[in-house]
C-alpha cells in the first residue's frame, strides 16, 4: 500500500521483575522513551489506544481505569483494546486505523502486562466457556502443547526431531536477548539444557516456555503529514491483516491453522509480499513456545508444511540468515503479554529505522511482526517498509 | 537506575468473586444428554458440520443450527498433552491429561480429559497416550448433568 501511516518511534520499558514501580508508573516509562525517542510532548498526542489482558492478571476489573494517568490519557481521546495474546497487535492495528481514518496525525498506542503481580495461568485458565470447556484449558502452556502434539502427529514427524529443532530456536533466542537490552530472560544455553529442562506440559519443557514478565512498550503512529518531521527514516506500513477463528479449540484445524494464514495473506497482498524469504529482511514472530516458530515458519510460508524442522537446522533465520526470526529473542525471553504483540511492532520498526542497536540486521528495509492469541483464536501481521 | 532486585514494597491481597453462569438451553440439553449416557451435537445446514458440544448457532456459517443428533461416545484421539505444572484454582492437582477426541458422527473435536495411564514419568506416559488411535468415554458412575458426567477417555 502507498505511504499514508508510519511508525516514527518507540518506546520499551526494562522488562523483567518490576517491583520497584507500580503498574501506572510502569506505563509511564514506556510512553516517556517513545516521546523522548520521538521529540514530542503529550501535547503532540492527538489520541491514545492502549491494550492489556484480562485485567484480573493484575487484579483489576479496569486496566485503563488505573492506567489512565500513566498513558496520558488527560484530555484525549483514548480507547482500550483486548484481543488475548494478540492484544498489542491489535493495539497496533488500532492506532493505524485512527491514522489511516484520517482523523488523526499522531496517536500513541501503549500495550502492557504486569505479571508478577498475580497469578498469569490462574486467570488464563478461566478464560473459556465454564459450563463445557474451561476445565479442559490448563493454561496458555497446555493449550500450545496440544497444538504441538497435533502438529507433530498430522505431518508424521518425530518427536525427538521436533523436540531437537525446537530446543535449536530456544537456543537462538535466549542468546540473541543478550544484545537486547530490554529482554528479561537472557541466557547461553545448549540443545541438551533444554531438552533436559523439567516437563511442563508434554512435549513442552520449561525451556521451550515464555517467561511472564512485568513490561510495557509504547509505539508512536503518525500520518504522511507528520511522519518525515518527527523521523527521518520512519517506518511505514505497508500492509496488515487479521483474522479470528472458532472458541472450541476442536472445531479447528489447530496446525493448518485458518485464521494465522488468512491475516497472512491478507498483510502480504497488501505488502505485496510474493516471496517471504526473498521479499522480507527480518521477521519478529509471535513465538511464546519454540515449537510454535516451527509452525509461523510454515504458515508464514517460508518453507512447506511439516518441513519447519529444516529452516531451524538450516539456520535461515539466525541473525546470520536470509530472512532472521526474532534477532530480539522474542516472546520467548520477554513476555508481558498485553505489550507482546506491540514489541513486535516496536522490534520490526526499529529494524526498519535502523534503531536495533546491538540487534540491528544490516540493511533491513522490509520487517513483518505477528501476534496471536487466545486458545487458536486471533491473528494479526503488520509488515513494516522503507 | 536502582536494580530490579531491591526489596520491593507490596500489597497483598485476595479477591474472591461468586458467580452464577447462564448455560443457556442447548447447553443444558447438552448436559442433561450426559446424564443419560448420550452424546449430542447439533447440525448446522448450510455448512453440514455436526457440531460437538450442541450449540444454538454456527460460528463459521453465523445461522442457527436445526437438527438434534446423538454421536458416538467413542472417536479417534486427535491430540493431547499432559499438565505438570499448578496454578491457583486449578480443577485438580497435576500430573493429569486432557485431549481433544473427533468423536464418531461429529465433524468437530471433542475436549476432555485422557486417562487410564500412569502419567508420573513423562517419556513413559506419553508412550501410552496414542494419538490416532480409537479411544471412548468412561462414564462417572453417579451423573449430575455436567461436563464431569463423562471421568475420562481412555483407549478402547
Ligand atoms: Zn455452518
Amino acid at each position: 500500500m502507498e505511504k499514508t501511516v508510519a511508525v516514527v518511534g518507540t518506546g520499551q520499558t526494562n522488562h523483567g521483575k518490576r517491583f520497584d514501580v507500580s503498574w501506572p508508573e510502569l506505563v509511564h516509562e514506556a510512553v516517556e522513551r517513545a516521546l523522548d525517542e520521538t521529540n514530542l510532548t503529550m501535547q503532540d498526542v492527538d489520541a491514545i489506544v492502549c491494550g492489556s489482558m484480562p485485567g484480573m492478571l493484575e487484579g483489576t476489573s479496569d486496566p485503563h481505569f488505573w492506567l489512565t494517568d500513566g498513558i496520558g490519557a488527560y484530555g484525549k481521546p483514548v480507547m482500550r483494546i483486548a484481543t488475548c495474546g494478540s492484544t498489542g497487535m491489535s493495539v497496533a492495528l488500532t492506532a493505524f486505523y485512527h491514522v489511516a481514518s484520517g482523523l488523526f496525525d499522531t496517536v500513541l498506542a501503549v500495550g502492557t502486562e504486569k505479571q508478577y503481580e498475580g497469578s498469569s495461568q490462574g486467570v488464563i485458565s478461566q478464560m473459556g466457556d465454564p459450563h463445557l470447556i474451561r476445565p479442559f484449558f490448563p493454561g496458555a502452556v497446555a493449550g500450545f502443547a496440544t497444538q504441538c502434539v497435533n502438529y507433530v502427529s498430522k505431518y508424521g514427524l518425530k518427536m525427538e526431531n521436533v523436540a531437537e529443532a525446537a530446543a535449536m530456536i530456544s537456543v537462538k533466542c535466549h542468546s540473541d536477548a543478550l544484545d537486547n537490552p530490554y529482554a528479561h530472560i537472557k541466557a547461553k544455553l545448549t540443545v541438551d539444557d533444554v531438552l533436559k529442562s523439567r516437563v511442563i506440559c508434554y512435549p513442552m519443557r520449561l525451556w521451550d516456555c515464555s517467561p511472564t514478565s512485568d513490561g510495557a512498550c509504547a509505539v508512536v503512529f503518525a500520518s504522511t503529514k507528520v511522519a518525515k518531521e518527527i523521523a527521518e527514516e520512519p517506518a511505514w506500513v505497508k500492509g496488515v491483516g487479521y483474522a479470528g477463528d472458532e472458541q472450541f479449540y476442536g472445531d479447528k484445524d489447530m496446525v493448518d491453522w485458518t485464521a494465522c494464514k488468512t491475516a497472512v495473506k491478507r498483510a502480504y497482498d497488501m505488502a505485496g509480499v510474493m516471496n517471504p524469504l526473498k521479499d522480507l529482511d527480518v521477521a519478529e514472530l509471535y513465538n511464546p513456545f519454540t515449537y510454535q516458530e516451527l509452525l509461523w515458519y510454515e504458515l508464514f510460508g517460508f518453507c512447506e508444511k511439516g518441513r519447519g524442522i529444516d529452516v531451524a537446522r538450516n539456520g535461515v533465520t539466525t541473525r546470520r540468515g536470509d530472512l532472521p526470526c526474532d534477532p530480539s529473542g522474542g516472546n520467548l525471553c520477554t513476555h508481558p503479554i498485553g505489550a507482546t504483540g506491540l514489541i513486535r511492532v516496536a522490534e520490526a520498526a526499529n529494524q526498519v529505522m535502523g534503531r536495533a542497536g546491538n540487534h540491528q540486521i544490516p540493511d533491513a528495509e522490509t520487517a513483518l511482526a505477528h501476534a496471536m492469541g487466545g486458545l487458536m483464536q486471533f491473528n494479526g501481521v503488520m509488515i513494516l517498509g522503507r | 537506575m536502582k536494580s530490579m532486585a531491591n526489596p520491593e514494597s507490596v500489597l497483598k491481597k485476595t479477591i474472591e468473586l461468586p458467580y452464577t453462569w447462564a448455560m443457556g438451553e442447548p447447553t443444558a440439553k447438552f448436559l442433561e444428554g450426559l446424564r443419560n449416557k448420550k452424546i449430542f451435537g447439533t447440525k448446522c445446514l448450510k455448512c453440514k458440520r455436526v457440531l460437538v458440544p450442541a450449540r444454538k448457532f454456527c460460528p463459521r456459517c453465523f445461522v442457527n443450527t436445526k437438527e438434534w443428533i446423538q454421536v458416538s461416545d467413542q472417536g479417534t484421539l486427535r491430540t493431547y498433552t499432559i499438565v505438570y505444572y499448578s496454578y491457583p484454582g486449578q480443577v485438580k492437582p497435576p500430573p493429569y491429561a486432557i485431549g481433544v477426541v473427533d468423536l464418531e458422527g461429529a465433524d468437530t473435536g471433542f475436549s476432555h480429559y485422557v486417562g487410564g495411564v500412569d502419567l508420573s514419568d513423562p517419556a513413559k506416559a506419553a508412550g501410552k497416550i496414542r494419538v490416532g488411535s480409537k479411544y471412548r468415554a468412561v462414564w462417572s458412575r453417579k451423573r449430575e448433568g455436567n461436563i464431569f458426567d463423562i471421568e475420562y477417555f481412555t483407549l478402547l
